[in-house]
């Protein structure tokens, strides 16, 4: 049986790291819902199609809005627009980068390749680092000391939170790791999830970025404007709050050090403007069980199998109903969670972590 | 070199498809191409012991169901992260409807 400690310890090199190591919860075999071969290899089946189209919706309002804004500059007129671009800069490269690391978002590997980079770019996250580190989210999702994606840490920093809808916080921490890395450097936890073979690149692409921004604010400052800057770095800023809204749906609140993606995430049904934005990530177990079934093919997959997951937040501000109460439950009780109910048919799984997180939680 | 053993009937495998092959305590995974031509690899995935079976094939690759890493199954060579570390590749041979896999 595994008792969660009181005190958390988020550090990648901690002691809740090695604890996770030796329970066996780091690296461990997660729930699955059975599905057919047959059945799951059409869900798996890649097509360009529908990313193709998406694309070439995110781009082509990327560049309607962009040039209305700067058409507009310098009067409240350009607002509205760069509100929209925004949004498709700092927050729909969330979801890009997000599907197109997976490689599952265009069937061809080089389209996931250049939107990929692209959207990593916009979204202010080193392609390589964070392939690596979605890689262990994946693999040990909301494993204290072990994923390094945990958005809001036990007891939650709820400042942290509300700052992030403006990206300041993590802005911050994306140029201080892009400097960082640019000088050669890498983290000691960097270190842990990132191969020694791969290192090298992404020190390369912090020094290409840095390179650009350097351009940016040069031109900025050659032109005695702000407007090269609204157009590259503060998207991510005044553009992020819509990935915020929808990404911390995704674990907040739920259980922790479990191996069972239906306790520890979230499934919420979108409006389908924030499902373009977000590219289907709201059927979030979903993804996380089964990682190679493409965006398109979630609702699908939902409907195939939602017979054994627990039941959808049925909008996000449901979502939030649920999720924000258990936050501030957790300012008090750090281990307080929002225990998952699991529907009469669905199949139950490894009960021994279960209790003894939902005893923890009381 | 003789080590041939019988691994499943060639129609058990779809094409374009791959399933899990166990003996003598390891796992293996064997594969049918869209060229309808059997190859057979290690069954574990190189990053973290996952079993291929469940994983997609397209054309040459499969890919892992886990982290999403790419093997050429017909060589075993890594072709895409997460994946590093190449697969180990066994000859296959196809004889009165049976796939053998040489282990030895």
């Amino acid at each position: 049986m595994t008792v969660t400690p009181l005190a958390r310890d988020y550090s990648l090199v901690g002691k809740d790291s090695r604890r996770a190591v030796e329970s066996g919860l780091a690296a461990a075999e997660w729930y699955h819902t059975d599905i057919p071969r047959k059945q799951m290899k059409e869900l798996m089946q890649r097509s360009d199609g529908p990313a193709i189209r998406d694309t070439v919706i995110w781009l082509g309002l990327l560049i309607a809005f962009s040039a209305a804004g700067a058409a507009l500059w310098g009067s409240w007129w350009c607002v509205p627009f760069f509100l929209c671009y925004g949004v498709l800069y700092g927050s729909a490269t969330d979801s890009r980068w997000h599907e197109c690391g997976h490689g599952t978002a265009f069937k061809t590997q080089w389209m996931n390749d250049v939107v990929y980079q692209i959207a990593c770019f916009m979204i202010m996250r080193n392609p390589v680092t964070w392939r690596w580190s979605h890689t262990r989210h994946h693999t040990d999702t909301v494993i204290v000391g072990r994923d390094p994606e945990i958005a809001v840490m036990r007891p939650p920093d709820l400042l942290r939170v509300v700052l992030n809808f403006f990206g300041i916080i993590d802005v911050w921490h994306a140029l201080v790791d892009m400097i960082r890395n640019a000088a050669g450097v890498l983290s000691a936890a960097e270190k842990t999830f990132i191969p020694e073979q791969e290192q090298h690149k992404a020190i390369r692409i912090a020094r290409i970025w840095v390179a650009i921004y350097a351009a940016t604010i040069a031109l900025a400052v050659y032109f005695g404007s702000w407007l090269p800057l609204m157009l590259i770095g503060l998207p991510r800023l005044y553009g992020a709050w819509h990935h915020v809204l929808t990404g911390l749906l995704q674990h907040g609140g739920l259980a922790d050090n479990v191996i069972d993606h239906r306790l520890n995430s979230r499934t919420v049904l979108m409006n389908p403007m924030s499902r373009f934005i977000y590219w289907n990530m709201n059927y979030h177990v979903e993804h996380h069980m089964f990682p190679m079934v493409p965006y398109h093919a979630l609702p699908k997959l939902h409907e195939m199998i939602k017979h054994d997951l627990p039941a959808p937040c049925q909008s996000i501000w449901a979502g939030y109903r649920e999720m924000v109460p258990a936050f501030l439950r957790q300012l008090r009780n750090e281990d307080y969670f929002v225990k998952r109910q699991l529907p009469a048919t669905a199949r139950p799984y490894r009960d021994d972590f279960h209790q003894a997180s939902a005893v923890a939680a009381e | 070199m003789s080590d041939w053993v019988e691994a499943c009937a060639a129609d058990d495998i779809d094409e374009e498809d791959v399933m899990r092959f166990d003996h003598a305590g390891r796992t293996f995974a064997i594969y049918r191409s869209p060229q309808d031509e059997f190859f057979a690899t290690d069954g574990l995935c190189t990053h973290e012991q996952i079993h291929l079976s469940q994983g997609l094939v397209m054309g040459d690759i499969i890919e892992c169901p886990k982290h999403n890493g790419r093997f050429n199954y017909k060589t075993g060579a890594a072709r895409g992260a997460p994946v590093c570390v190449s697969l180990k590749t066994y000859p296959v041979k196809v004889d009165a409807g049976k796939v053998f896999v040489q282990l030895g």
